[in-house]
């Protein structure tokens, strides 16, 4: 599954935007551009895989340094050029496969260049720009957190090739010390540690899951259903609160977030009194 | 040459990595101001443990106090590196965010709070795998809010170190206090083993891991504020030293052509010295004595 990592990415980015290109100056892996959304002008960002990438531990779809300080320039560019307009609506298309695992990224800070990713991404939602993330493949842990965690609203299409987790399968098995056998079995109980997108679904973390027959192949009918519920979704996160907290009280967090709940519920009681 | 005065000097020290998350909290508020909230007696625990035959922990590793820091008003988040290596989970980060949340809705109603997060942790907890990614996305959230209001300092003194992604959490904080003994990084060692192979990190060479992680090297970078020893008073004051700054005119994590530039400007064909890197960037880094 992992070996399409981008595939699906760069047809969604193409489906919205006409186009696949970079923009001048930044690397192949990171896609941007601004095409028209309902009555919007918005800016859509997606990573790719680039096989000749400067660092060698980016160059199947990673996010490294260069896709992470590239994804805060161009996000940080429109919250400039919108700053005293209407703050158009930022859609970043994910499908990565994780964070770069390398000497070099660890040495130069990753870090900080996914912090100054998610940093981009979280001001620009606190600016009033609408961000919503689609996840058209998989989602993975650092990879996530730097692009597109930080949105007021996430979609995700509703099938195999999709994948939101904290790290992928083998080596979360292989640091709890299960069999892959072992963990997909209890993802079948334990929603949080599940792999399937319809147990992520009961996490209350995600606005919707959208239906398309074949993600790497959609029609145009199917292009248009998707931009339709893109519109709807960014109609919902201008008219709500700009921060995260539908997370925690979508009727499905209220079931499986209890805890979470609870949590919220006596801090702010013991707050008061402190 | 180790005079008498510094031997004086280490003995007399009171260490901070002795002493457990709920220590450490304390040890940063004025005298009878701090007071744990959500503690281990409201025995909120994370309900995704005993299910998988791991014992839960009544404060679940996480620890907040409220209280005064320099007569200020501020909350302090500690997490517990001995209890599953300081790992987010869905309760500790729900605390976290909790805590930070109220803090910033003081911030608004005129009372600045200023929060200090002290982060040992490998990251999320892989027993509660999505829900601790999306606490660590949860928290970054809340550090982005409260920090347009009130700093955020966080401290990592060691010995866990601060890795994950909850380095992010660090990143996008206003100050980042390290001691030598701490390590801050994306990626440890053993997981860049798993899936990049031993050629390109041997997780056991420890002198690479502080070479390249070290809380040394970081702030030699210009990527940390202060250095201090394993030292309480000292950590105490670098502490209220940065709550009295305040907000800074512009957080690291928000300087992107700087480090974009730097990114663009390195020879990728080889692995690097880390010492190289620190002669390059250190220079123009935004640490304190170069403000």
């Amino acid at each position: 599954m992992s070996e399409f990592t981008g595939v699906r990415g760069t047809v969604w980015f193409r489906a919205f935007t006409g186009q696949a290109t970079p923009m001048p100056g930044d690397p192949k892996s990171v896609l941007t551009a601004d095409a028209p959304l309902g009555t919007d002008h918005a800016r859509f960002l997606c990573v790719v895989p680039d096989p000749r990438a400067r660092f060698p531990c980016a160059r199947q779809g990673q996010v490294g340094l260069e896709e992470a300080y590239t994804l805060a320039a161009r996000v940080r560019e429109v919250m400039e050029l919108d700053k005293n307009t209407t703050r158009r609506p930022i859609i970043a298309i994910v499908d990565v496969k994780s964070q770069a695992y390398g000497r070099r990224e660890e040495t130069a800070g990753i870090f900080l260049a996914a912090a100054a990713a998610a940093d981009a991404y979280g001001s620009a939602r606190l600016a009033g720009h609408p961000l919503i993330a689609l996840v058209v493949g998989h989602a993975i842990s650092g990879g996530f957190l730097t692009h597109g965690y930080q949105a007021n609203r996430i979609l995700a299409f509703d099938d195999d090739g999709v994948m939101i987790h904290a790290m992928h399968k083998e080596a979360a098995a292989r640091i709890t010390r299960r069999s892959v056998q072992e963990l997909e079995k209890l993802g079948q109980t334990i929603a949080p540690l599940s792999y399937d997108i319809k147990d992520y679904a009961k996490l209350g973390l995600l606005y919707k899951l959208l239906h398309v027959e074949n993600p790497a192949k959609p029609s145009d009918q199917e292009i248009l259903k998707v931009k339709n519920e893109l519109i709807v979704a960014i109609a919902d996160a201008r008219s709500k609160p700009i921060d995260l907290r539908s997370r925690r009280e979508s009727a499905e967090a209220l079931q499986t977030r209890k805890a979470s709940n609870r949590v919220r519920a006596k801090m702010e009681e013991q707050w008061r009194e402190a | 040459m180790i005079t008498s005065r510094d031997r004086m000097n280490f003995l007399n020290r009171q260490s901070f990595l002795e002493l457990d998350a709920r220590g450490r909290a304390a040890a940063l508020f004025d005298q009878g101001t701090s007071r744990e909230l959500v503690g281990p007696f409201d025995r909120v625990e994370s309900p995704w443990l005993a299910i998988q035959d791991v014992t839960p922990q009544e404060d679940d590793g996480c620890v907040v106090m409220k209280g005064k820091i320099a007569g200020k008003a501020a909350v302090a988040v500690a997490l517990e590196g001995a209890f599953q290596g300081g790992s987010m989970g869905e309760v500790s980060g729900e605390k976290m965010t909790a805590a930070i949340d109220l803090a910033c809705a003081d911030s608004e109603k005129g009372l600045p709070t200023s929060a200090v997060i002290l982060l040992e942790t490998g990251g999320v907890r892989l027993q509660e795998a999505n829900l601790g990614l999306g606490a660590v996305a949860e928290v970054i959230a809340s550090i982005l809010t409260l920090r347009k209001h009130a700093p955020v300092i966080c401290v990592t003194a060691g010995t866990v170190g601060c890795f994950g992604g909850m380095s992010l959490a660090a990143a996008v904080s206003s100050y980042i206090v390290l001691t030598r003994e701490a390590r801050l990084g994306l990626n440890g060692p053993e997981v860049i083993e798993q899936e990049s192979g031993i050629d390109e990190w041997d997780s056991g060479d420890r002198a690479l891991a502080f070479a390249v992680n070290g809380g040394e090297q970081r702030y030699g970078m210009g990527l940390a504020d202060a250095l201090v020893e394993d030292d309480t008073p000292q950590i105490a004051d670098a502490v209220r030293h940065f709550i009295a700054k305040g907000v800074p005119p512009i957080h690291r994590s928000s300087q992107v052509e700087l480090y974009r530039s730097r990114i663009g400007a390195l020879d990728t064909s080889r692995q690097w010295d880390p010492n190289e890197l620190r002669r390059a960037w250190g220079m123009n880094g935004s640490k304190e004595d170069n403000r």
